[in-house]
């Protein structure tokens, strides 16, 4: 088979081996960039999880750092802190960011409604500022020291409830968990907004002959036809979650108090890999951190494209 | 007529609904911007009024302006994501052009090899980065960073050109092959004019998470010299923690070039979204 096909291509190869060099020209310099910048950090950081210094020599020691990381009763309890932590950052994206990026998404497409450029532009601000400016703006609006939550909480009757969230063990993560979503909820918006407007009006009309309408027609006919993009919001959530740091590094500081209670992946790496204060950087264990990282992320986005994506039904239209 | 007033208020209470979460979203900005031009007593004694002649005040701006090197991180800031974002696009246009127009062996594998990027965060390699950068003496140069930043932005931005690519006509690419064009100039001339809004949208998308990166400007580049504008603001703000009016202002300077990019980018940026999505 493949000898048939080598002779039927032998006789224009002349032209096509002199025609082919601008294929190389067009790729190579985003291949060497990407290759050499992006694929063999990545890979040589991998591979460094399974070197360390023995005796001030880097020598492979196999899945040691591994057995280091979940054996050694600080570093275990470091990383599964950590690991709870982002897990409960992951939940709380979830089941809060989501549905109100749904819920916002839904009443944007409702058909002519007043004002929607206004509100979705407005609604999407937050999302472009940076991680330091939302850090610090927040932690000054919770600060007990300036009294805008508790004036305003007052408002509303409820300020016996405020406390120092960010200060507090307790609640901190949730606090910080919190300002993310509202940094972020403009993302499913847009998405599920774009969705929405691309059920075709024949759908809808259908439904609206059948009798569906309002909340019904919302959870029968649109929520099903949006399904892949809240699959695909889930996993750009779940990847930039597991990836964070930014933002837990601007508000509670490299060691994410208070007392560990906001340490999540992306901080326990920097700390591990670059140190901090009297804890000296380790570049093997940071490699390490960052290995299981990899296969955390890896393991979500295999999930979503082998299991969920095939589950998710699609209608073309 | 009782269905015309039951929708006239749904139609209210989708209002309210939408007005408050607007209201949430942007109170925050609003409040530091106001407070930023008030001197220390009112930002304590009325943080929610805006300034009135009495309590204005720009003594924050002027310790900013006086303390930190603000127009240097600026500029760095300017450097990295400019010359990226032109990195990215050039690289990106080429390569997936190469990969939308030519069929050649090892098509499907390079492509899915550029898309790996787009899932695996380039982050979890920076134990290699920062050692290649210190072995190739390009730490604290913003060369480094330039690098790091077209590396990340190329996955997606080959992803959505090629999408692109594919719809522009074949039969004008051939009727520019009859008439004498190579290939450099079918795409240079034929095919870049034709998806130049495509190349607006990924502009923008590239250009955010550059211009707020926090972790490789902290890592690759720390020195004065070389800090960016989110780097420098997070240190700024961080020494003059006490100094609210410092810190408000610096707030409001960093806040400036995204609103204004903003204003003039979003119609760009959301239609770029939306159209994503429908792929």
């Amino acid at each position: 088979m493949s000898d048939i096909t080598t002779s039927a291509a032998l006789q224009p190869v002349s032209i096509k081996r002199h025609r082919r060099w601008h294929i190389i020209v067009f790729l190579f310099p985003a291949f060497l960039v990407y290759t050499a910048v992006m694929i063999l950090p990545l890979v040589e950081t991998l591979r460094q999880s399974f070197y360390n210094l023995v005796d001030g020599q880097l020598a492979f020691v196999g899945l040691a750092n591994f057995k280091v990381l979940f054996g050694d009763a600080r570093w275990a309890h470091d990383f599964w802190n950590a690991l709870r932590n982002n897990l409960i950052f992951f939940a709380i994206h979830m089941c809060v960011q989501n549905p109100i990026g749904v819920a916002l998404a839904a009443m944007l497409s409702l058909p002519k409604l007043r004002f929607v450029t206004f509100y979705r532009t407005a609604i999407f601000l937050p999302t472009l500022l940076s991680f330091v400016i939302v850090g610090f703006i927040w932690k000054l609006i919770l600060s007990p020291l300036w009294g805008v939550t508790p004036w305003m909480m007052d408002l509303v009757g409820l300020k016996a409830f405020f406390s120092p969230w960010l200060g507090k063990p307790s609640s901190a993560l949730i606090a910080v968990a919190l300002i993310s979503v509202w940094q972020y909820v403009g993302i499913p918006m847009m998405l599920i907004y774009a969705a929405l407007l691309n059920i075709p009006d024949e759908v809808i009309e259908a439904a609206e002959c059948d009798g569906i309408t309002g909340w019904s027609q919302f959870w029968k006919i649109k929520l099903p036809l949006v399904l892949p993009a809240i699959g695909i919001i889930s996993i750009l959530t779940f990847v930039g979650n597991f990836n964070a740091f930014d933002l837990v590094y601007t508000v509670q500081g490299a060691l994410a108090g208070p007392d560990g209670s906001t340490d999540i992946l992306g901080t326990l790496l920097y700390r591990t890999f670059f140190g901090f204060q009297l804890q000296l950087g380790d570049r093997s264990m940071g490699a390490t951190i960052a290995t299981v990282m990899f296969l955390i992320i890896l393991a979500g986005v295999s999930f979503y494209l082998f299991i969920v994506q095939r589950r998710i039904r699609r209608y073309q239209f | 007529m009782s269905k015309a007033r039951s929708s006239n208020i749904r139609t209210g209470l989708v209002h309210l609904a939408l007005l408050s979460y607007t209201l949430i979203a942007l109170f925050p900005v609003f409040l530091t911007v106001i407070n930023s031009f008030k001197d220390r007593g009112a930002i304590f004694r009325s943080p929610m009024m805006v300034p009135t002649p009495t309590s204005f005040s720009l003594i924050g701006y002027q310790t900013v302006l006086g303390q930190g090197n603000f127009a240097m991180y600026f500029q760095n800031s300017m450097i990295v994501t400019v010359v990226s974002i032109v990195l990215v696009l050039l690289f990106g246009a080429m390569a997936a052009f190469a990969l939308s127009e030519y069929r050649f062996r090892g098509n499907m594998v390079v492509g899915l090899y550029m898309a790996i990027g787009i899932m695996i965060p380039i982050r979890l390699g920076t134990v290699a980065i920062l050692q290649g950068m210190v072995a190739a003496g390009l730490v604290n140069t913003l060369t480094a960073l330039i690098l790091v930043y077209t590396a990340q932005g190329l996955p997606l931005a080959i992803f959505i050109l090629s999408e692109f690519m594919r719809t522009v006509s074949d039969d004008l690419k051939n009727a520019g092959r009859i008439d004498g064009l190579n290939e450099y100039a079918i795409f240079g001339r034929l095919v870049l004019p034709l998806i130049r809004p495509a190349m607006a949208t990924v502009a923008v998308f590239t250009m955010i998470p550059i211009w707020n990166d926090l972790w490789f400007p902290l890592i690759l580049a720390p020195g004065e010299s070389t800090k960016t504008v989110t780097l420098g603001s997070q240190i700024f703000i961080g020494q003059f923690v006490t100094n609210w009016n410092a810190v408000l202002a610096a707030l409001s300077l960093a806040i400036l070039p995204i609103l204004v990019l903003y204003v003039i980018f979003s119609r760009q940026l959301i239609r770029g979204i939306t159209a994503g999505a429908v792929k």
